[in-house]
């Protein structure tokens, strides 16, 4: 990964919420010219919400993804996608939380368009928002008992059968996916069968 | 009642005051009325999911009071494909046609943001033309999606004719996109790293002549609804988004400029060499959803400034970027060098090598930032893709738009906020 010159700007927002947050953040490597925070303590993420809206004017909160780190302690990891309209400035924030709980305070109020984002999060992730005014399922249907886009979640997906009459079947794969996967090894990394699983 | 029984001539205005005192004394009986039965005369209607204004399949279930909304709940999902499950398990070039599938009804600017979202990962720059080209997608595929959405707007608002007039020009642009990729709908056009295909013979010409033909017919649209009487009076100060709420439910593409905020990703952060081209940015003033029109309908004459500059200054040169590892070969090469059908073999099979680490990246597309955050852990499968759809985070505002406009109000609202089911459930 190359590492690049950190901005001045990007030095100075990281000094500004670092001093308002001994301790608590963790400045990744820039990574394509974009600034990545790390928020070491995700109950904070409510106060480093209103700070970076009120005092460092990061109005616009683009887009809040969810990822499921398997096999690593945090294993879910939220990140935010802070904008900032007047300086057209674009900061990253991410925290992480733990499998056993999987929980976080929201900030659908301190952004409202968190609000769909926290509830796709939850839906698709099973991480809970803590006081979320209306925390139900977006895309999947209400009632669905899996969480589709951990990494445990196979992709044809699972059989469900609900007693009140919704169901869903596994999708048929005829031997598939044939996917590659991430591996140093050419045998792992080329596209075979693989069973599901 | 007697008043009512005299001579017009004598009595007008007792009887107008008349009338306004029964108005009044009516509307006070309701507010009374209510007031002691606040859930009184509530009716629960579902609207969608098959509804023609929905455009696709969004369910939203009003509660009325008479004929105003008092709240507002969208459903949305019905088209949830897992597109982010989907990617999760294939190489970043095979996830190119599932772009189109998004906003289907502009593929190729989908296919711009992908693959730039994927080469900002490798850190890659496209050689001049290939950047033309990307420009020359981008900006058609606004023109075809807004001519869609504004006769769409106008037909849910009851002006059928202009749907007819901009699916004739729709059409010309379709064929031109033909020509291009070889498909109509679904392009799949873009590559990691490049094109399919450099720009078919015909091509240019044929995109001159619609481009002299189309202000016209720009005009005609213009002339058709912006000072029609009806349209106008289903427009003005409807659905009215203020700054502060856009910012707040960070609102994107003409439904953020509608509300007067200058902000347009092909200014602030210019990509495929927007910052060269001469344009400007359409805003609105009130955030009503004439304002929202208008915007599209300037963003229009922009984007045919922004093409005809495109084809006046196209540059000569190669359409991808060179690297012999991570980029397609040419197919010449390949089916006669060995090494170049080595590389070919090697990147289709297992995908183009990304380095570790986390990019987001923006575009500015017709309805909005469609935005890629793409995880990756180095190998040629993102780990996640998240795909920041801008119909999705749009249409997330309905809740705080739609209580205390009428029924009839809530088709031009959706109408003007121009979003794709496709895209939004993903």
């Amino acid at each position: 990964m190359p590492t690049q010159t950190i901005t001045s700007h990007a030095t100075q927002v990281c000094q500004k919420i670092q001093s308002e947050f001994p301790g608590l953040i963790e400045m990744r490597p820039q990574f394509r010219g974009e600034t990545s925070l790390r928020l070491l303590d995700a109950e904070k993420i409510r106060d480093i919400s209103v700070f970076l809206r009120d005092k460092l004017g990061y109005d616009y909160l683009i887009d809040i993804s969810s990822v499921d780190h398997e096999n690593e302690e945090p294993r879910f990891e939220i990140v935010y996608e802070h904008y900032s309209l007047s300086a057209h400035d674009h900061l990253r924030l991410s925290c992480r939380v733990s499998e056993d709980n999987p929980e976080l305070p929201t900030i659908a109020d301190i952004f409202p368009t968190a609000n769909w984002h926290e509830r796709e999060i939850y839906d698709m992730m099973g991480i809970k928002f803590r006081n979320h005014p209306d925390l139900r399922r977006i895309l999947m249907w209400e009632g669905y008992p899996h969480f589709p886009l951990r990494k445990d979640f196979p992709l044809e997906g699972l059989p469900v059968h609900m007693p009140d009459g919704h169901f869903t079947d596994a999708a048929p794969m005829e031997g598939g996916p044939f996917v590659t996967s991430t591996s140093d090894f050419a045998h792992e990394a080329e596209p075979r069968s693989r069973t599901p699983r | 009642m007697s008043t009512l029984y005299t001579p017009p001539a004598q009595k007008k205005n007792t009887i107008e005051a008349e009338h306004l005192d029964i108005a009044a004394k009516f509307e006070h009986d309701v507010q009374k009325y209510n007031n002691s039965h606040p859930e009184a005369e509530r009716l629960v209607l579902n609207m969608g999911p098959s509804h023609p204004s929905t455009h696709g399949v969004l369910r939203i279930v009003l509660e009325l009071d008479g004929e105003t909304i008092t709240k507002a709940e969208p459903d949305v999902g019905f088209l949830h494909r897992g597109d982010e499950k989907i990617a999760e398990n294939m190489t970043y070039n095979q996830f190119v046609p599932y772009t189109d599938r998004l906003d289907y009804l502009a593929p190729l600017a989908n296919n711009v943001a992908y693959a730039l979202a994927v080469e900002k990962l490798m850190g890659w720059e496209l050689p001049p033309r290939g950047q033309a080209i990307r420009v020359i997608c981008c900006e058609m595929a606004r023109i075809s999606a807004h001519l869609l959405g504004l006769g769409a707007f106008a037909m849910d608002c009851g002006a059928m004719t202009v749907f007819l007039y901009t699916f004739t020009e729709r059409e010309k642009l379709y064929n031109l996109i033909e020509l291009l990729t070889g498909a109509r709908f679904t392009t799949s056009y873009t590559r990691i790293g490049g094109m399919t295909r450099d720009l078919p013979d015909g091509f240019i010409p044929g995109l001159k002549k619609f481009l002299d033909e189309f202000p016209t017919r720009i005009d005609e649209i213009d002339n058709l609804l912006s000072r029609n009487k009806i349209f106008v009076d289903r427009t003005k100060d409807i659905g009215v988004i203020s700054k502060q709420d856009a910012i707040a439910y960070a609102l994107s593409g003409p439904n953020l400029r509608g509300s007067g905020i200058e902000h347009d990703l092909r200014k602030v952060h210019p990509y495929c060499g927007y910052e060269k081209y001469d344009f400007d940015i359409p805003i609105g003033s009130v955030g009503d959803c004439y304002d929202r029109y208008y915007c599209r309908i300037q963003e229009l004459r922009e984007s045919v400034k922004i093409l005809r500059q495109a084809i006046d200054k196209l540059p000569s040169g190669p359409i991808c970027y060179q690297d012999p590892k991570n980029t397609l070969p040419p197919k010449e090469a390949v089916l006669t060098k060995m090494e170049e059908l080595i590389h070919q073999f090697m990147i289709v099979t297992q995908g183009i090598q990304a380095p570790k680490g986390e990019i987001y990246f923006g575009a500015e597309n017709p309805k909005g930032e469609l935005g890629f955050y793409i995880c990756s852990k180095g190998g040629g499968v993102p780990y996640r893709l998240k795909i920041r759809a801008p119909s999705f985070v749009n249409l997330s505002i309905l809740p705080k738009l739609l209580p205390g406009n009428m029924v009839s109000d809530t088709v031009a609202i959706l109408g003007s906020l121009d979003f794709v089911m496709g895209e939004c459930d993903r």
